[in-house]
């Protein structure tokens, strides 16, 4: 054997975060790597906890509403829904339907807001400037009309337990039909920048694979399931909010790569519209807020409800003892839950994967460590 | 409207002011805390004045399924309750049979997706943890608790052998309740830091309490309230 020279390799191990722009928050990786391929990855997590779930059983099942806007901020309506949807389902109470319907535009609203955030800065994780400016653009759009809803762009508590505190503004129909009018052909505009793009095919298509049985065996659920295949989608499987009401397409893809995850992703955006659309033409008058007492106290028990967040599958598990305040919040975050696979998708891979997988996941680092 | 700020028990959140908040004023005195709990930082603990029931006071109903009468056929003694509470069902297994149930329903009844586990807290009961698996069948569009009570000082077997997707939730049961799961492939931490002391989600563990050594060591600040 002859004696070492520089041009023996040895494994390296490379602190990627906490504070790389690519992470998108604080999310720390640890990668182990020879030369430039992956052999293991670590995550560390947890700079963002706040402790959510402790302060839900210090507060009253209303003045926790709005933290759960903190959890997932770029879907903070989302979030709310499940919330509402929990305590309600706890209660044995349904929202009036045009409380529901209203729900319903907003989340989907939300879903185009936090696919745009998502669009955007992976592009620019990828090394496309051009998109993320497209893509705040819209998203901004969406943001006002929040903000003319219910004063909020971000953190928005838009929603209350039995229903909503506000009444629609005047103009928000007309609001919602202009905005899908018009965001509908900018779907098409990132589509012809990015879809045949060869830089993007190059740097995406077969990377980071999941296949649909490690999904499962994962519990990743959301755009990266359905990217591997699964026709699987909460608004269609367990429909809530009457989401069973609306003609709408699940979009699947069959390779599990970042690059099918990102065509789903931008099929669920259009499909997002043709839901507000329809929920816009009908929504129905009468109250907004459901029979609910000043102050809320479920009877003892337990309840698991979840939605179709833009991330995944976000439930919440409610047990109640009978009190004001709930005995245990448990917040099933899609983040999380998805982050985990990361591992899987990059072993194997390279250095520059990483960062498009960690975009492809869709992550927010804010719930995922809640 | 009624979520609207409610004056009693309105705290600012922690770490947002200056001022230490106080923890939520309940009417009665906190809880009388067992014997083995560890000294709470604060004298008011928690948020529940009112002492935690058990949880048979749940109006659930049996749940009649072909499900559940397989479950109770395939594991006599060891399947202890099939219930149903607001149209959800849920399975209360021992604890040494909770892997057994699980790997059934994945093969024999394509529980294939583990959605969540967790774990809820009940301070003063002898069995003191409700350990909750939850699970969604893809092909049967159906979701299904398994639940389970253990003692503070069981352990209980992984299920990361039956659902990989356990590793992070057990680590984060772990994490918040100190359950350590036996033979799990990698039991530390994982949003607090490694060495951080004490359980957050237990009841006898204060919204405002929390390691001060850690954070004078690691942040050299003498308080991070």
């Amino acid at each position: 054997m002859p004696d070492a020279t520089f041009l023996d390799s040895t494994e390296l191990v490379l602190n990627m975060g906490p504070q790389h722009p690519s992470t998108h928050g604080v999310l720390r990786v640890i990668l182990k790597l020879d030369g430039e391929k992956i052999l293991g990855t670590e995550c560390v997590i947890g700079y963002l906890h706040r402790g959510v779930e402790k302060i839900a059983e210090n507060r009253t099942y209303a003045q926790f509403n709005p933290y759960v806007d903190r959890m997932d901020y770029v879907a903070a309506v989302s979030n709310g829904l499940g919330y509402c949807l929990a305590v309600e389902k706890i209660l044995n109470i349904e929202a009036p339907p045009r409380a529901q319907v209203v729900r319903v535009i907003l989340t989907e609203l939300n879903r185009i807001a936090s696919h745009l955030l998502w669009l955007g800065t992976h592009a620019l994780d990828i090394g496309a400037i051009t998109p993320v400016f497209y893509c705040l653009r819209e998203r901004e759009e969406a943001l006002k009309i929040f903000e003319k809803y219910c004063g909020a762009r971000l953190t928005t508590h838009a929603f209350r337990i039995g229903g909503l505190l506000y009444e629609t503004y005047d103009g928000f129909e007309q609001d919602i039909k202009a905005f899908c009018d018009w965001f509908l052909p900018k779907v098409d505009e990132y589509e012809e920048l990015l879809t045949n793009n060869r830089i993007w095919v190059g740097r995406l298509k077969n990377v980071g694979v999941l296949t649909a049985d490690e999904c499962k065996e994962y519990g990743v659920t959301g755009p990266v399931l359905r990217a591997a295949g699964v026709k699987w989608d909460l608004r269609k499987a367990q429909p809530y909010s009457g989401y069973e009401k609306y003609e709408f397409e699940i979009p699947i893809r069959q390779n599990g790569d970042t690059y099918d995850r990102y065509l789903v992703r931008m099929q669920e955006m259009r499909q997002s519209v043709r839901i507000m659309r329809q929920a816009v033409d009908s929504i129905p008058e009468g109250p907004i807020m459901g029979k609910v007492g000043k102050v809320i106290k479920p009877a003892v028990g337990e309840a698991y409800v979840s939605i179709e967040a833009p991330k995944g599958e976000l439930g919440y598990y409610i047990v109640s003892d009978g009190a004001t305040q709930p005995y245990r919040v448990r917040v099933r975050p899609p983040s999380f839950v998805n982050l985990q696979a990361l591992d899987r998708m990059v072993r194997g891979g390279l250095v520059a994967d990483v960062v498009a997988v960690i975009g492809t996941l869709d992550i927010v680092l804010g719930e995922v460590d809640r | 409207m009624a979520d609207e700020q409610k004056p009693e028990g309105s705290v600012p959140p922690p770490g947002s002011g200056g001022e230490p908040p106080k923890a939520p004023q309940k009417p009665a005195a906190p809880a009388a805390k067992p014997a083995a709990a560890k000294p709470a930082g604060a004298a008011a603990a928690g948020g529940h004045a009112a002492p935690p029931k058990a949880p048979a006071t749940m109006a659930a109903t049996p749940w009649d399924s072909p499900l559940a009468h397989d479950l109770k056929e395939r594991f006599p003694g060891r399947v202890l309750e099939t219930s149903t509470y607001l149209g959800q069902n849920f399975i209360v297994a021992k604890p040494d049979a909770v892997i057994a149930v699980l790997e059934y329903l994945k093969l024999e009844a394509d529980f294939d997706y583990l959605v969540d586990i967790t774990a809820v807290d009940w301070v003063k009961r002898a069995e003191r943890f409700d350990l909750v698996y939850i699970l969604y069948s893809f092909p049967r569009n159906e979701r299904v608790r398994v639940k389970t009570y253990i003692p503070e000082s069981y352990k209980p077997e992984t299920a990361v052998t039956v659902h990989l997707g356990a590793n992070w939730l057990e680590r984060e049961v772990y994490d918040m309740f100190g359950i350590e799961f036996a033979g799990h492939p990698d039991m530390r931490r994982i949003l607090l830091p490694e060495e951080w002391q004490g359980y957050p989600l237990r009841k006898d563990y204060s919204i405002i309490q929390q390691d001060q050594t850690w954070v004078r060591e690691n942040l050299e600040i003498e308080s991070g309230q």
